[in-house]
């Protein structure tokens, strides 16, 4: 493994950008999904509602159409599929996950996209 | 330049010469004149620094934390109480690795509250990550301020400089006030390690994980307990690197010698008594007096407490039969915390055998601890005399082995 020792601080020292805490993803146990077919901004192809990016504490939610999830930083907390309008996210088990943008979990309703 | 004057003056001297240029503190008995001291250099521009008043101790320290983490030279002094206040401030400017130097004027720690010497206050501040040194004239406290500089700054490692609370702070002795132009060659400006910069905004010491973690820059960065034990590793290093800094500062200086410990009378000493501060200085005279009686006695000053100088406590105690420790302070519900020390100090060189008797423990000296002087009790030189008098005669081996035991720890207890 490698170590610490020629590290540049005697110290704790951070800067500002993603990602100081570590890969914060690997703390998630359960994944939001976008469904872009309920998706307000993904639907209307427009800039609108947005509010999964204006919850999201960690900032991993893009405003962009349709927005985009971080899952490097993504904690998995559900915010964002607490607060979704139209119920857009869903979250779904990492166990289940096939990590081909599909969830296991959604495939009975048929394959979701992911972005 | 000569002068005599009290010991907070020559610690407030020591602190002009430094260069320091920003002082936070909270006045408490006896330190009081020490930054009433430093006030009035900067009030009258003698002193270029910033003062900070603050309304707590706890501040005083914080405040020096922000001032050291821009890269200013930062000064603080405290005692008894006020020193507690700092306390959680006081391990964080030690886990931050700043520089800053801190005056304890020892003084005893209320309930009751007590405004006379003993060493509770900083003793009980021990494991805080500081390093800490103990004056035992008003010499040692102007040099020491310089020393302490120097060696926060080398090893990015706070200090504190202690001295008695009276006995020091506010007796008056003659003493050498440093030349500038050579203060100059022997502390160089501060150049921190790092620094905060407003055009590269960092947190510093900001929460670590119990392992090791990529930073932002893709860079692996230390958990806590590498922090931790690059602190403890440093502290260990300070040992040579306080010796180094000793003696550039009596090549420079003309006087000093030993940072670690200071010996009097040792070398052929079968009994040595330890202790810290000006008390060593007065078991000189007993020292002289039980020579005379035939008593081959020595003192051991411990001058750097921690780090603790254990190897060279250890070389030094190699011959002696007997050994007393005689501190000011205790762990309450054991015994004195440096008591312990030169016995784990012993202990360690008994593991290795002592030098000369091959492995094993079978000569190792006996080693008594006694406390004095608690909450200012005076500590007369006559008491010392017959307390050690009677231990060496005591000693197992000696001519009255058996009684020592029965002898109360507590010097001039009226119980």
């Amino acid at each position: 493994m490698m170590g610490t020792r020629g590290y540049k601080y005697k110290t704790s020292h951070s800067l500002s950008g993603p990602g100081d805490g570590g890969r914060t993803g690997s703390w998630r146990v359960q994944r939001p999904v976008i469904n872009t077919e309920l998706c307000t901004p993904a639907k209307r192809g427009a800039e609108a509602c947005f509010i999964c990016w204006l919850y999201c504490p960690d900032c991993v939610i893009s405003r962009t159409i349709p927005p985009a999830i971080d899952y490097e930083y993504c904690k998995g907390c559900a915010i964002c599929a607490e607060e979704c309008p139209t119920k857009a996210i869903t979250m779904v088990d990492e166990a289940d996950w096939h990590g081909d943008g599909v969830a296991a979990a959604c495939e009975d309703e048929g394959p979701r996209p992911c972005t | 330049m000569h002068v005599i004057d009290n010991g907070n003056v020559a610690a407030a001297l020591g602190v002009k010469l430094a260069g320091v240029q920003v002082v936070a503190a909270y006045p408490i008995t006896p330190q009081t004149p020490l930054t009433e001291k430093l006030s009035e250099f900067i009030e009258a521009g003698e002193m270029r620094a910033q003062y900070i008043p603050v309304e707590s101790e706890h501040s005083a320290l914080a405040a020096c934390i922000a001032a050291s983490s821009t890269g200013a030279r930062a000064f603080t002094a405290t005692s008894a109480n006020g020193l507690l206040y700092m306390h959680e401030q006081i391990h964080w400017a030690a886990g931050a690795r700043l520089p800053i130097v801190m005056c304890v004027v020892n003084r005893a720690v209320g309930a009751p509250w007590c405004i006379w010497n003993d060493h509770q206050d900083s003793i009980s501040q021990r494991d805080t990550g500081w390093i800490q040194m103990y004056a035992c004239d008003h010499q040692q406290i102007i040099d020491g301020v310089l020393k302490a500089f120097s060696l926060a700054e080398a090893t990015s490692i706070p200090v504190m400089l202690c001295y008695d609370g009276y006995l020091l702070s506010h007796t008056y002795m003659p003493f050498e006030v440093p030349e500038e132009k050579k203060v100059a060659r022997f502390l160089k400006p501060f150049k921190p390690s790092y620094a905060l910069d407003p055009d590269n905004p960092a947190n510093l010491n900001t929460v670590t994980l119990p392992d090791i973690r990529m930073d932002v820059t893709g860079e692996m960065a230390h958990g806590y307990m590498e922090i931790r034990y690059l602190l403890q590793e440093d502290l260990r290093a300070a040992l040579s690197v306080a010796q180094d800094i000793e003696d550039e500062f009596a090549q420079i200086f003309g006087r000093g010698g030993n940072a670690l410990l200071e010996p009097y009378r040792c070398d052929d000493a079968d009994y040595v008594v330890v202790g810290i501060g000006s008390l060593t200085y007065q078991l000189r005279d007993v020292v002289e007096t039980l020579r005379a009686e035939g008593l081959k006695l020595g003192v051991l000053g411990v001058r750097l407490y921690r780090p603790f100088p254990d190897q060279a406590l250890a070389d030094a105690l190699q011959h002696a039969r007997g050994v007393f420790v005689i501190e000011k302070a205790l762990s309450y519900g054991y015994e004195g915390a440096l008591c312990s020390d030169v016995k784990a100090a012993l202990y360690g060189q008994a593991a290795d055998g002592r030098p000369g008797d091959g492995p094993g423990n079978d000569r190792l000296p006996y080693v008594k601890g006694l406390i004095a002087g608690i909450g200012g009790r005076d500590i007369r030189t006559a008491d010392l005399t017959d307390i050690l008098r009677a231990g060496i005669t005591a000693t197992p081996g000696g001519r009255n082995a058996g009684t020592l035991e029965k002898a109360s720890d507590w010097i001039g207890i009226k119980l």
